[in-house]
């Protein structure tokens, strides 16, 4: 964004004044400290959000429709101006520093925007036009690189708007990789993907991610982000839920013991008596907390009591456990 | 930390100056691209095509009586092919001209906004103040491309209708068909500058909404309204400061001596709609957010 006293800097001009701290910049893409937004009919958006996304890694960002990812998303990338709080993006302020900062990253903002009277090339073309910082003598040879990349250089010659939606999302893509990137901002990358598109798309983001390139992912797939991510965030009704490395994240949720018996009535009561929390039958299945003793006794114990066991398994906590532990809602839109 | 980030950003690559204008060049190349700017084109260029074809007709069996009729010098068209040119800017100036500029002013930044175009030129970062005078130069540029099309139509249609040679003036006098020329191409010039305040008056409409549609409608009904106001009488006051007020004043071009006064305060008011709403247009610009 051009604030008025920016609006006649030179384009990429550097100043060390718009550092942040040091020591940020090092390890961390994006810091945001108690960023805020009010939106003018009074809708708190986001609220007082504190955001560190490490240098390297792949960022899930979850949460559900309307808990206010997007909003962050356009704030981080200087299209809505906070109400309060800061937002730094590879070191620099946002928005102040948006035309430096900007050219180093590649965003996919709530789907593809496309040109639909303009070919799938020519749209990327524009794109990057649009950059100042973008070499028109290499532009034809960067945009060909960006489409074989996405696969898309059977199709480049067509209108944008015969395109599928696939297509599209993978058009998108490749606007946001036309430059070598510190950054990839990707909302919703695979939305619209076949099962096989998805892969491929998972694939590049590691590779991207193998290069050096930080990623920041945000996703209502939450096997996707189990996936792909390293670390993950998670906001619910404007407000960050937790942030961490994905491992640690579902390690604090506790796995279920799960119990198949033809007996399920008799198993209820063995496995309340074995110190078992919050147990539920479905059917031949019974699930619980596990307790702190060995499982192996508790086993023995249904055994003893002439519980006939068919199955009994410590389910792992998947990050969706994990997620409606913390914002004790599934992925319903937010009132 | 990866080994690229500890390249500072700007030792990467030292953009040149001339880079800058490669948004330009795309959006010209856009907007020429697009069906409906094509199709605006046609239609003017058509007016002429009619005018004449027109004229032709109703004075086939003989001298036409229809003096203080119709556009400015459409009297003189069959006398000389020339009239046909400056008749053709009168009839499109008042509407046709002012409605396609409306058009291409509203659709350039809200229709970029409804098609979500807009947030991704920003983030590749177009910048906003060199987006929106891209977007000034461009309808700009589209205003001296639509007056050349009316223009350049009507010599054609002219050349091929009507007899050519020396002109006379509206004081009277006789001037060559080369000088004739000049000016029917100065006055073209002019037109183009008369649209520059619906231009900027567009822009600022486009700012304000995320609706392509939106925008060109209240532009293009804007101009109609202020058009009206322009022919009330009680409003007499007002009219100097409405934008289309002294927009026919280019037929003094053809006076002998040229009669300077209004269209120097047509400039002048054009050149005051450019700044109070390309202000107004930068200022709403700068420090909206995009949420299209």
């Amino acid at each position: 964004m051009d604030e008025p006293s920016a609006a006649g800097r030179e384009a990429g001009d550097t100043g060390d004044a718009e550092r942040c701290a040091p020591g940020q910049a090092e390890t961390s893409v994006i810091v945001t400290r108690g960023l805020t937004k009010r939106y003018r009919g009074g809708q708190l958006a986001v609220d007082g959000l504190d955001l560190t996304v490490p240098a390297g890694s792949v960022f899930g960002f979850l949460g559900p429709n309307g808990s206010g990812k997007t909003t962050t998303i356009r704030m981080l990338m200087g299209l809505i101006e906070p109400t309060a709080g800061t937002a730094g993006v590879l070191g620099r302020p946002m928005p102040r520093a948006a035309r430096a900062v900007l050219p180093q990253v590649g965003a996919l903002i709530e789907g593809p925007a496309l040109y639909g009277f303009l070919s799938g090339r020519d749209n990327l073309l524009r794109y990057d036009a649009a950059d100042p910082t973008a070499d028109p003598r290499t532009r034809r040879v960067r945009v060909a690189a960006a489409l074989d990349r996405v696969g898309l250089t059977a199709a480049a010659g067509k209108k944008a708007k015969a395109y599928s939606l696939g297509m599209k999302q993978r058009l998108g893509l490749a606007a946001a990789l036309l430059q070598p990137r510190r950054l990839l901002v990707l909302d919703e990358p695979t939305n619209g993907l076949d099962p096989q598109g998805m892969r491929e798309i998972r694939t590049l983001i590691r590779e991207l991610a193998a290069d050096g390139t930080t990623v920041f992912l945000s996703s209502h797939l939450l096997d996707e982000i189990e996936q792909v991510c390293t670390h993950a965030a998670v906001m619910a009704r404007g407000r960050l839920v937790t942030q961490g490395a994905v491992a640690d994240l579902a390690a604090g949720a506790r796995g279920r013991l799960v119990v198949t018996t033809p007996d399920p009535a008799e198993a209820a009561r063995v496995l309340k008596e074995q110190g078992v929390g919050d147990v539920i039958a479905d059917g031949d299945r019974i699930s619980g907390e596990p307790p702190a003793r060995d499982l192996a006794e508790v086993n023995a114990a249904l055994v003893a009591a002439g519980v006939r066991v068919r199955g009994f398994t410590l389910v792992r906590a998947s990050l969706e456990d994990a997620f409606v532990a913390l914002t004790g809602e599934g992925f319903d839109v937010a009132g | 930390m990866s080994r690229a980030e500890t390249i500072p950003a700007t030792a990467l690559r030292r953009p040149s100056p001339l880079w800058t204008l490669g948004l330009l060049r795309s959006e010209l190349v856009t907007t020429i691209r697009r069906w409906r700017t094509l199709a605006l084109l046609g239609v003017l260029a058509a007016v002429p095509v009619l005018v004449g074809i027109a004229v032709k007709i109703q004075t086939r069996g003989g001298a036409a009586d229809h003096s203080g009729q119709g556009p400015a010098f459409i009297t003189q068209i069959t006398n000389n092919g020339l009239f046909l040119v400056f008749t053709a800017l009168a009839a499109t100036l008042p509407f046709f001209l002012p409605m396609a500029v409306g058009v291409v002013a509203g659709d350039a930044i809200a229709g970029e906004a409804g098609a979500g175009t807009l947030r991704y030129l920003l983030v590749a970062p177009a910048g906003r103040t060199r987006l929106l005078l891209t977007k000034y130069t461009t309808v700009m540029a589209f205003c001296v491309l639509a007056t050349l099309v009316v223009a350049v139509s009507a010599l054609i249609v002219g050349v091929l209708l009507f007899p050519l040679g020396d002109l006379t003036t509206i004081s009277g006098t006789r001037i060559s068909f080369a000088e004739g020329l000049g000016r029917a191409l100065l006055i073209a010039l002019v037109v183009a500058a008369s649209l520059v305040g619906v231009a900027a008056l567009g822009l600022f409409v486009s700012t304000l909404t995320g609706s392509g549609i939106a925008a060109m409608a209240t532009t293009v009904g804007l101009l109609i309204t202020v058009q009206i106001l322009d022919q009330i009488p009680q409003l007499h006051a007002l009219q100097p400061y409405f934008f289309p007020h002294y927009w026919l004043s280019f037929a003094d071009l053809m006076r002998d001596p040229v009669y300077w006064d209004d269209l120097v305060k047509n400039l002048g008011l054009q050149a005051l709609y450019a700044a109070v709403f390309g202000s107004a247009a930068w200022a709403r610009f700068t420090t909206k957010d995009i949420s299209a």
